[in-house]
């Protein structure tokens, strides 16, 4: 060792014995990890991805601005608190945007999602949907007065067609993508031109939508079908416009006529507004409340689905706690825990005596009598639920019995379902074998000796018990508990069937949200709050016992 | 607690045993005299007829106790047929055998057999009061599922006893739920779905299961932990949030697959349902399969090699034929996790994909027919014929691996 020169350890092939181990080492957990790997992503891509899309949804909130672009953008100028209406402005582009998703059946579909934080809105939508053709023909019917050839769609797409327009088509046409969700990729067969899109900026924005709804969706041609209605409302806004009107007397393209008597005969078309027009269909088009909801659910993200499901909502004003009368997600949530921690302890109750019996006794009896706790496990849900279906109805096997027996009077038999009773009865035995195999799988570790010992030391049976046996059977509770709380947080189909109204969980309110009111949003909200608790437990779970100590069938 | 019989002395016939067996009488005759609507008469008669059966059966010594306790089950289904006919045949032959057992149990003193001798007799009280609190657990465990068996063979389309079955006539049963199940294709077809779906789940699970657990046993794992926990999500998360989060993700999955692939709507519609199963079941092989290769000696693969085996050869020539009986177990949980699964094929699924459970669960919810009860003995009996497999497997390996044989 007082040698000053290292000698180095050499393995067979003449390297470093340290580097050899050191490449042995590496290789061996690098074959470690293409092991795992394909599982690895394969959950990673069917369950943890899914997982996170479900958070993703929670908070997304893209419909108002994909559906209605122009008056979202419009609108984060307009200043709610005056108690005002949005300016003009605002209402062509709603015209615009809203006639264009009307087309595509889109605008029932934001209407719904409005109705979530304000109700009425889906109605306003659908009805303001039936009515837009109306408000167009207003500035149509005029038109076609002044000079015929505004009827002919012919003559519109010779006007409206050119050169230089790419841009605006291609915005038109990615925005159109959004709002339908559809890809709309395609040859239109119409460029608008240059000049008329700077000369009649919202009949170009109109008649390019047209053109490429016309075009991709209904694939016809755009020169031989006549223009949506909106196109004849857009002439009209861009016709109340001084400069336009000077741009029009100097402009000499094609349908430079049509556009020149328009111009000269503008009194003939309504004075009024796009505002005048939308509140004469439905006052609330003028109330500042809907249009406040309507910018405060324009950004693409959104806390609001979190707030309801936590019985707040998100107005004008700020947070605030929803009427009485509409809470149900917070006691909702408080329920499901309560129900579950009674079911949990239930299966403590029940389980920990079986258990004990088992891991007590010699092991062929135990193994007879874990059949009886294994063949529930084994046996469907489905199953079990529809026995307790045929066991607690009112004309059920146990109200039966007991009203032969004459406790019960016919008249009046238990109701043992639908309602939290049938929830907590059923779930227990479902759950129960969740509890018994992790507590027999500790309890067989614990051995006999120590209690023996205990009471040769003078313990009574209660104190051996209590002080000595119970705290070693602790973790069996815990981790018993941890899972049978887990899984009937969760439960669906038994509270579905069994449970009435009072006995449903949250997960038929998430299932409700997903599959009947449509509210995927709030199903996503509800179920990313109880993901958060399950993980926590699952973080206690593996604290408490450590994963990979799950035993299953003892 | 060893089988040593303790002989002690017979209790003594009228302080104990008499009383004993009376309030059991007194019970049964309590609910008995409900019947006819004079509890406290039948509460009284009930006591006496205790006191005298423990007498008989106390003082006659040269019959056999089985014999004693069939000998009480026949008079008292006698006298209930008598009263109350087939009903009472049933109700006297039950309160007969538990008075006939209770009598001579009570009265031969083994009801101390299971305790030392030194216990005090509140504790025999206790420790027989603590079996009778297990046997009616296991009972409540198992008993739900017999009325089930019972009226699935019912003769009307109810889901309740009918006077018929319950008076055992001929008429009250039949085997038409089976004939509906077996011989409609709204049964059938979810049948078959089931049976294309979770064998497929399973075997994608069990392959890539079984790899991934012998890679996560090897001694040096980078990130076991992180990885174990991602693979055993997919068991902790509640099922209604998987399918929350399936039914968001593989919808655009879906349609981009027929899009972009141009898979036929059928096909991609079992995929989606397949590769749900599939991720649900993995946590199941992953537990079951590293737990056998716990027990599982590393030399014997060192000595594969070194007598010139390579890897692949290893693998399925040594290591697969012991941990076989955990691959096997791990994957009838991944069977039934799939077969028995509702939530997410509801959620993932389309009419097409309509599965057994799923079938079941339309008919709880919508129109009760026995034929779900049909369907549910069947199920029954398949579960038991996997459980007895799943514990033969167990007891199998437990031998490989050279632990004693339970």
């Amino acid at each position: 060792m007082g040698d000053s020169t290292q000698e180095v350890v050499l393995a067979a092939d003449g390297r470093p014995l340290k580097q050899s181990l050191r490449r042995a080492l590496m290789r061996q957990k690098m074959r470690a990890v293409m092991l795992v790997a394909p599982l690895l992503i394969f959950v990673i891509v069917t369950f943890i991805v899914p997982i996170l899309s479900m958070l993703f949804r929670s908070v997304e909130n893209d419909i108002v601005a994909n559906t209605i672009p122009g008056t979202v953008i419009e609108l984060s100028e307009w200043d709610g608190s005056t108690g005002e209406p949005p300016h003009e402005d605002v209402y062509r582009n709603l015209f615009i945007d809203l006639f264009k998703a009307e087309e595509a059946k889109q605008h029932t579909r934001l209407g719904s999602r409005l109705n979530y934080e304000q109700s009425g809105l889906s109605s306003l939508f659908r009805t303001t949907g039936r009515s837009l053709d109306g408000i167009g023909e207003l500035w149509q019917d005029p038109l076609e007065d002044i000079d015929p050839a505004f009827e002919d769609g012919a003559f519109w797409y010779e006007m409206m067609s050119g050169s230089g327009g790419e841009g605006l088509l291609e915005q038109r046409r990615g925005l159109m993508a959004a709002m339908s969700g559809e890809e709309m990729t395609g040859d239109v067969g119409f460029v608008p031109s240059q000049q008329i899109v700077e000369m009649l900026p919202w009949t170009a924005r109109a008649y390019t939508d047209f053109a490429i709804w016309a075009a991709i969706q209904d694939k016809d041609t755009v020169s031989e079908e006549d223009p949506w209605e909106s196109v004849y409302g857009a002439l009209g806004m861009d016709l109340t416009n001084p400069e336009t009107i000077s741009a029009i007397n100097s402009y000499g393209g094609p349908g430079a006529n049509a556009l020149k008597a328009a111009a000269e005969n503008i009194d003939q078309l309504p004075q009024e507004g796009f505002r005048e027009a939308f509140v004469a269909e439905d006052d609330d088009w003028g109330s500042s409340d809907i249009w406040g909801t309507i910018k405060l659910y324009s950004p693409n993200m959104t806390p609001g689905y979190f707030l309801n499901s936590v019985d707040l909502q998100l107005t004008p004003e700020g947070i605030e706690t929803k009427p009485a009368n509409e809470q149900i997600y917070t006691k909702l949530f408080i329920r499901t825990l309560v129900m579950a921690l009674i079911i949990t302890a239930s299966c403590i109750v029940l389980g920990y005596p079986v258990a004990w019996l088992l891991s007590n006794l010699p092991m062929r009896t135990s193994s007879l009598l874990m059949i009886l706790v294994l063949l529930p496990f084994w046996t469907s849900l489905l199953v079990r639920t529809s026995a307790w279906k045929v066991l607690l109805q009112q004309q059920g096997v146990i109200n039966e019995i007991l009203v032969w027996l004459g406790f019960v009077n016919d008249a009046d038999r238990l109701i043992l379902m639908n309602n939290a009773t049938g929830t907590v009865i059923a779930m227990t035995h479902i759950l129960l074998p969740f509890m018994v195999l992790p507590l027999y799988s500790v309890m067989k570790t614990i051995p006999p000796s120590y209690q023996r010992a205990a009471k040769s030391l003078g313990a009574t049976n209660w104190t051996a018990f209590w002080r000595v046996y119970f705290p070693q059977s602790v973790p069996g509770i815990g981790a018993g508990s941890i899972l049978v709380f887990i899984l009937a947080i969760g439960y669906y189909i038994t509270p579905e069937i069994v449970g009435g109204t009072d006995g449903v969980f949250i997960s038929n309110r998430i299932a409700y949200h997903i599959s009947s009111s449509l509210n995927w949003g709030l199903a996503a909200a509800l179920g990313s709050i109880l993901l958060v608790v399950v993980l926590g437990l699952y973080w206690c779970y593996d604290k408490i016992v450590g994963i990979d100590n799950v035993k299953l069938g003892g | 607690m060893n089988e040593v019989i303790v002989h002690t002395k017979r209790p003594d016939l009228i302080t104990f045993t008499m009383p004993v067996v009376a309030v059991l009488g007194a019970m049964f005759g309590f609910i008995t005299g409900n019947i006819y609507g004079s509890p406290w008469i039948g509460f009284v008669a009930g006591a006496i007829i205790g006191a005298a059966v423990a007498g008989i059966l106390s003082k006659v010594t040269t019959i056999k106790s089985k014999k004693k306790i069939l000998a009480s089950a026949v008079i008292f289904g006698a006298v209930g047929f008598v009263f109350g006919g087939l009903g009472g045949l049933f109700g006297g032959a039950i309160i007969g055998v538990s008075m006939g057992w209770f009598g001579n149990w009570i009265g031969s003193g083994k009801y101390r057999a299971g305790v030392p001798i030194y216990y005090t007799s509140g504790q025999v009280l206790w420790h027989n009061t603590f079996l009778f609190i297990c046997a009616f657990v296991l009972f409540f465990l198992i008993a739900p599922l017999l009325p089930v068996v019972w009226l699935s063979f019912n003769a009307e389309n109810f889901f309740t006893f009918t006077p018929e079955m319950l008076s055992f006539k001929a008429e009250g049963y039949s085997l038409k739920h089976y004939r509906d199940f077996l011989g409609t294709d709204e049964w059938m077809v979810p049948l078959k779905n089931s049976l294309i779906i979770a064998p497929i789940a399973t075997l994608i699970s069990v392959s890539l299961g079984t790899l991934a657990a012998i890679g996560l046993s090897q001694s040096h794992v980078p990130g076991r932990q992180a990885m174990m926990a991602v693979l055993i999500s997919p068991m902790i998360v509640p099922l209604i949030i998987s399918a929350t989060g399936m039914f968001f993700f593989y919808a655009p999955l879906g349609n981009w697959l027929e899009v972009n692939l141009g898979l036929n709507q059928a096909f991609v519609g079992y995929v989606k349902v397949i590769l749900a199963h599939a991720v649900l079941g993995i946590p199941f092989v992953i537990i079951t399969v590293t737990a056998t290769l716990v027990g599982f000696d590393k030399s014997l693969t060192r000595a594969a090699a070194n007598m010139g085996a390579n890897p692949v050869t290893t693998f399925f020539k040594v290591q697969m034929p012991l941990i076989l009986p955990g691959v096997i177990s791990g994957g009838l949980f991944a069977f039934i996790t799939s077969f028995d699964e509702v939530v997410v094929v509801l959620f993932v699924g389309s009419a097409r994909q309509q599965t057994l459970p799923w079938q079941m669960y339309t008919g709880l919810r919508e129109q009760i027919s026995p034929t779900i009860l049909a369907a549910a003995t069947i199920l029954v009996s398949v579960s038991i014929l996997l459980l007895l497999t799943v514990e033969l497997l167990r007891r199998r390996s437990e031998r490989l691996r050279g632990m004693s044989p339970s």
